[in-house]
């Protein structure tokens, strides 16, 4: 707001971080910055602590060492209104008393307190984002009754409320087909180079991000690594994060990476288990 | 059986039916409280998977009336202490759902044998001990509809103040926490207010019973509308109906109020679901593609 120096500050900064879970260290040293505009994902086997990262950033979880700035300013608590969040998809239970615009105006109103009377503007902001996700169609139907994709639509909307400037996404992409998960990431990239916005991603495909993602963090055996798509997904790179031979492959327009510990089958089980 | 009999049982009252209303009119206002205010946190407690819950609490809440009653202490007072340990317990030692259960079922049938070693060694009024366990509210005497009363309109402005975080969190607890709201202190809130409206269904129609206005008429209401306002306004309905009318139903003779409001709120459950079906069909037919999913 005064001058190029704030234009140029990283939206995200993260300094020295180390994240230390039942006396084992899931990593240490962790530097990141992710500037205004900046797609940065992040892979990495199951319990590295890939979703701890994004709860510290949140606010919700301290870390070990180390500290985070969002927008210049450090985490010290959730509610942080820079932030947008995007969760993994999980479907709705069917009888979910909601219609497709009660889950975005959740991102509008859901923390608030008192009488649920709707203010001034409301009605407008959710209709504006439902517009915004492509959801006009199936705004006003149950939720319960929606596709996966949908519903995460839905989500990318309701994680847009506010126009945040950091967009963190876990796992936004889960169980979700290509034509959905290509709309997604559509939705995610548009607000970036609309709003300017930095993102941060967690996934385990990087695939459907070829071609969009800037700079990779891939952490596997409690190190990292930080680069490009072209330094990172090389076959010497990994095996030297993993310690164990690993191979990327190409595979017409897509990469495979084959030999690495942990494969993706285990993903869901463990993930939860070590970092809830 | 002699069809007299049941007959005078039912509507044997009806000569009289106006000087019996006056004599029991606090406690109609005291049931359509309770409908109302059932009916709303009904809504929550299906969306957060926690009828077993209700179950679970109103039975310590029933063992805490039990030892009031043996001790000679307000009987109101006592269901409440019991709901609101049960409440704090489950939400303490619970969060997650598969812990909750295992607790519950460990916590249930201690207070339900709590409360009956109580009752047992009660020695006074006989009436007493079953109206806890089946309820009696025109039994319940005038101090006491009047706390129920106050009761229920607390847990009602609580319910209504935490509402939206409320929501946000039955839905999406992880987005909810994102998003900055007190997820755990919105829990612990949530099982509160459970816990003093427990109390109060209770009273009116027994530990047993009290899931007929706590979780049928939300799960009525959920089956024929989705909208975030119409659903709980149709579960307090269907909650105020089922309780007011069970117990101008029953007035009308000598049986008791319970399976009056039981009855009223599982015919109403039935009606929506085969609307629903109907519903759901027609819906169905018309999207074949959104029936894969």
């Amino acid at each position: 707001m005064t001058g190029d120096a704030v234009g140029a500050a990283p939206v995200l900064q993260i300094r020295d971080a180390a994240l230390r879970r039942d006396g084992r260290e899931l990593w240490s040293g962790l530097n990141l910055d992710v500037a205004a505009g900046e797609l940065v994902a992040v892979l990495g086997p199951s319990g590295s602590g890939k979703t701890t990262l994004m709860r510290a950033i949140l606010g919700l979880e301290p870390l070990s060492a180390g500290t985070i700035t969002v927008d210049g300013r450090p985490v010290r608590g959730p509610g942080n209104r820079s932030i947008g969040y995007i969760p993994q998809s999980r479907p709705l239970p069917p009888d979910t008393a909601l219609r497709g615009r009660d889950l975005v105006a959740l991102g509008v109103s859901g923390h608030r307190f008192g009488l649920p009377v709707p203010r001034r503007g409301d009605t407008k902001r959710i209709a504006a984002l439902v517009e915004a996700v492509g959801a006009g169609d199936f705004a006003d139907r149950p939720v319960g009754v929606l596709s996966g994709g949908e519903q995460q639509r839905l989500r990318v909307g309701q994680a847009l409320a506010d126009d945040p400037t950091l967009l963190l996404c876990d796992e936004p992409l889960t169980s979700l087909d290509l034509a959905n998960q290509q709309a997604v990431i559509g939705l995610i990239d548009r607000h970036r180079t609309q709003h300017d916005a930095a993102v941060l991603l967690v996934t385990h495909d990087i695939n459907p991000l070829l071609g969009r993602v800037d700079r990779i963090l891939y952490i596997a055996n409690g190190r990292f690594t930080l680069g490009t798509p072209g330094e990172v997904l090389r076959s010497d790179v990994l095996s030297d994060l993993y310690g164990a031979n690993v191979f990327v492959l190409r595979a017409g327009d897509r990469l495979v990476v084959v030999g690495a510990p942990d494969a993706e089958e285990s993903h869901h089980h463990h993930e939860h288990g070590v970092l809830e | 059986m002699n069809w007299d009999d049941v007959w005078n049982a039912m509507f044997g009252g009806l000569p009289v039916y106006g000087e019996i209303l006056a004599l029991v009119s606090n406690s109609v206002w005291a049931g359509a409280v309770l409908g109302l205010v059932g009916g709303l946190v009904g809504v929550f407690v299906i969306q957060r998977d926690m009828a077993f819950a209700v179950h679970g609490i109103s039975e310590l809440s029933f063992a805490g009336a039990a030892a009031a009653l043996l001790i000679g202490v307000d009987v109101v007072t006592g269901s409440i202490v019991g709901s609101l340990i049960a409440a704090a317990l489950i939400g303490w030692l619970g969060a997650k759902a598969r812990d909750r259960n295992s607790i519950i079922g460990v916590l249930m049938p201690f207070g339900l044998g709590l409360g009956i070693l109580f009752l047992s060694l009660y020695n006074g009024r006989s009436a007493n001990r079953f109206s806890l366990l089946t309820g009696q509210i025109v039994s319940v005497q005038t101090g006491q509809l009047g706390w129920l009363i106050v009761i229920s309109v607390l847990v009602l402005a609580g319910i209504l103040l935490i509402w939206r975080p409320l929501r946000f969190d039955s839905l999406d607890p992880q987005s909810a926490a994102a998003r900055g709201v007190p997820t755990t202190a919105i829990s612990l809130g949530f099982m509160l207010l459970l816990g003093l409206i427990v109390a109060v269904a209770v009273h009116i129609i027994g530990a047993l019973l009290v899931m007929a206005l706590l979780v049928t008429p939300a799960a009525a209401a959920m089956r024929v509308a989705t909208g975030p306002v119409s659903v709980p306004l149709l579960s307090a309905a269907f909650g105020f109906v089922s309780a007011v009318g069970g117990i101008l139903l029953a007035i009308a003779g000598t049986l008791p109020v319970s399976p009056y409001i039981t009855t009223i709120s599982f015919a109403i459950y039935v009606v929506c679901r085969m609307i629903g079906a109907r519903r759901g069909r027609v819906a169905r037919t018309r999207q074949p593609s959104r029936a894969a999913r």
